[in-house]
């Protein structure tokens, strides 16, 4: 069976998972931002691989936009 | 006022006050608001004295502190005060948070039945108060003191000597130990010239109680930028005595004097209310808030607990709570140790317990306010896209952070636990406090926490009747200097064995909840955290086990 996206909470402390996504944009300008973003949506695109995941992954960041 | 009067307790002259050499008192506890009457009452019920001062002859000003978490109220309830503030408070459980005008999700803080109290109770703090000061004039063991101010602080070798105005004058008293409980400005603090550190906020947020009849459900209800309030965040949560608080995010440019206004304020609630909602404005407040602390805790013979020593920003109800937290650890300590029977070292660790405890309230009120008042472009996208999600998509909700609120601290880590040696899951491990379960003792309904009573406890877990050797060596703990009391939980009733009381878990969520097996044992310490288990009764490891609580230099 394919692989789907996760929607309950996979994090252990998700508090602790937001600060440290948080602090990571400290001091940045908002087009550093945005690059940091960039790269750290590629970084975990690939850790997670399965084309089919990221599908669904894309299609649920676009809804509503 | 409206919907309170408030009490008047009149000014006593002491006879301390008449003396040539100040007199020496064994405690002093400089407040009489929740934390320092907490303190005074558990102390009493520990048979210490204790001399409580207060500038002020009545209770709080406004409601201030008006959500009670279940563990306050456990703690209040060994005290003797709980059922008087329940029964006056507004029970209630769920949250629901909003974005903009929808419902992204909804929460049940104790979505499991079988404990005596619920998650939480709204209760105006000035009811609060008046309910403790009821409690500790009936003890005979609390001097409260009104209108008595402290002016001066002098740590000595042997003393701490306090300076007094009184409507009579001044007079000087030494305390061999001194709680400054005295709240968020203290006095006492500033005498000793010691600093906070930690950060300030740069928002305001408005408070408004007002009067009125609404047919809205007994909920906490925040709002993310919704329509009445373009920008900012709303909190809306019942009180006593049809009493609604109201808070909303104005900004850091916001003036609090104009904000203040009823011509300012009023046009925000209608908003907010609707146009046919009919109020009464009660109490205004706007205020800025810091998530900050003291170093220490401890400063020789002096001791910090609640506002006095820590601050965090409201989203969380984590202030008042926190800060009876402080008073029940510190309660049984210092009671051993002003009766000679523990040594100094078992009030460093009320320091090092509840700073710990201050360090995590402090990161959750942080992580909460970042997440309601995001700083920077990026922090708001963030937060707006976890809110987007929020609906739809079930992790986004944890992220959701419109306060984490206030459950016991757990003393993971602290010297005064036995570490495991046996295998244990469940929600109770060395240092947490203890959970709640309904048993029946002797008949009649009961709860758990009741047989925990203010001493060292045992709860032994049994399937059958113990061997009587066995009951008679825990028994024989019950009659020490320091003594541990069992209590036997089963889920089949039998009679009682060597005078140990037996709770039967009717519904085994006792034994669930400790993940006990027959042979089981817990030890609890006189604040109702447990601080050592086994799978079985080893008297030895016991008396080792209380030994270190009590910081037994020996062990």
């Amino acid at each position: 069976m394919a692989q789907t996206l996760r929607n309950d909470s996979g994090f252990a402390d998700p508090d602790e998972v937001y600060a440290a996504l948080i602090e990571c944009h400290q001091g940045l300008s908002e087009e550093q931002s945005a690059r940091v973003n960039a790269r750290l949506v590629l970084l975990l695109a690939n850790h997670i691989g399965n084309f089919h995941v990221i599908s669904e992954a894309l299609a649920a960041a676009r809804e509503g936009i | 006022m409206a919907s309170y009067d408030y009490p008047v307790y009149d000014y006593r002259p002491s006879a301390d006050q008449r003396g040539r050499q100040p007199a020496r008192r064994k405690v002093v506890i400089v407040g009489a608001g929740p934390v320092g009457l907490t303190a005074a009452i558990d102390l009493a019920a520990r048979g210490v004295e204790t001399v409580v001062l207060d500038e002020d002859n009545t209770v709080s000003a406004g409601s201030r502190a008006i959500c009670h978490a279940k563990r306050t109220l456990e703690i209040w309830d060994r005290l003797g005060c709980a059922e008087a503030m329940v029964a006056k408070g507004v029970t209630w459980r769920t949250g629901k948070v909003f974005f903009g005008d929808r419902q992204v999700y909804a929460f049940d803080l104790l979505p499991e039945g079988g404990h005596h109290f619920p998650a939480f109770i709204n209760l105006q703090q000035y009811y609060a108060e008046q309910f403790l000061v009821e409690r500790a004039m009936s003890m005979p063991e609390i001097d409260l003191r009104w209108k008595n101010r402290v002016t001066g602080v002098e740590p000595r070798n042997d003393c701490v000597r306090l300076a007094i105005e009184t409507p009579d004058g001044p007079y000087a008293l030494e305390a061999e130990w001194l709680i400054a409980a005295d709240g968020a400005r203290s006095p006492t603090r500033k005498q000793l010239g010691l600093d906070f550190r930690g950060k300030v906020f740069e928002d305001r947020f408005l408070i408004a109680d007002v009067k009125m009849k609404a047919d809205l459900p007994t909920e906490r209800r925040f709002w993310f930028e919704p329509p009445f309030h373009p920008g900012g965040s709303a909190l809306l949560h019942r009180q006593a005595d049809d009493v609604w608080r109201i808070d909303l995010q104005i900004g850091w440019n916001a003036a609090p004097e104009e904000e203040k206004k009823p011509e300012r304020v009023i046009p925000r609630l209608r908003a907010m209310l609707g146009p046919e909602a009919r109020f009464d404005l009660e109490w205004v407040s706007v205020y800025t808030f810091q998530c900050r602390r003291l170093d220490r805790f401890r400063h020789g013979r002096i001791i910090f607990a609640g506002d006095a020593a820590h601050q965090v920003s409201p989203f969380g109800a984590r202030g008042g709570n926190s800060g009876v937290q402080d008073a029940d650890n510190l309660g049984w300590k210092l009671a051993l140790v002003a009766k000679g029977l523990a040594p100094d070292a078992l009030i460093d660790s009320y320091a090092a317990e509840r700073e710990a405890a201050a360090d995590e309230n402090i990161r959750h009120s942080t992580r909460s306010t970042d997440f309601i008042t995001p700083k920077g472009a990026a922090s708001r996208l963030f937060r707006d896209a976890a809110l987007s999600l929020a609906a739809a998509h079930p992790f986004a909700r944890r992220l959701v952070n419109s306060g984490r609120l206030s459950t016991a601290s757990v003393m993971t880590g602290s010297p005064l636990n036995t570490p495991d040696r046996d295998d244990f899951a469940g929600v109770v491990p060395p240092g947490a406090a203890a959970i709640d379960a309904p048993v029946v003792r002797d008949g009649k309904s009961d709860w758990l926490l009741h047989a925990l009573g203010e001493g060292f406890a045992g709860l032994w877990f049994l399937d059958a009747p113990p061997p009587r050797a066995e009951a008679e060596t825990l028994a024989v703990l019950g009659r020490k200097p320091i003594p541990m009391r069992t209590a036997i939980v089963s889920r089949k009733a039998f009679s009682s064995s060597a005078g140990l009381p037996v709770l039967v878990d009717t519904e085994g969520l006792a034994a669930a909840r400790y993940d006990a097996r027959p042979g089981t044992f817990y030890l609890f310490r006189p604040d109702q955290h447990a601080c050592a288990r086994w799978r079985g009764v080893d008297p030895a490891a016991i008396e080792t086990s209380i030994a270190r609580a009590i910081a037994h230099s020996a062990y």
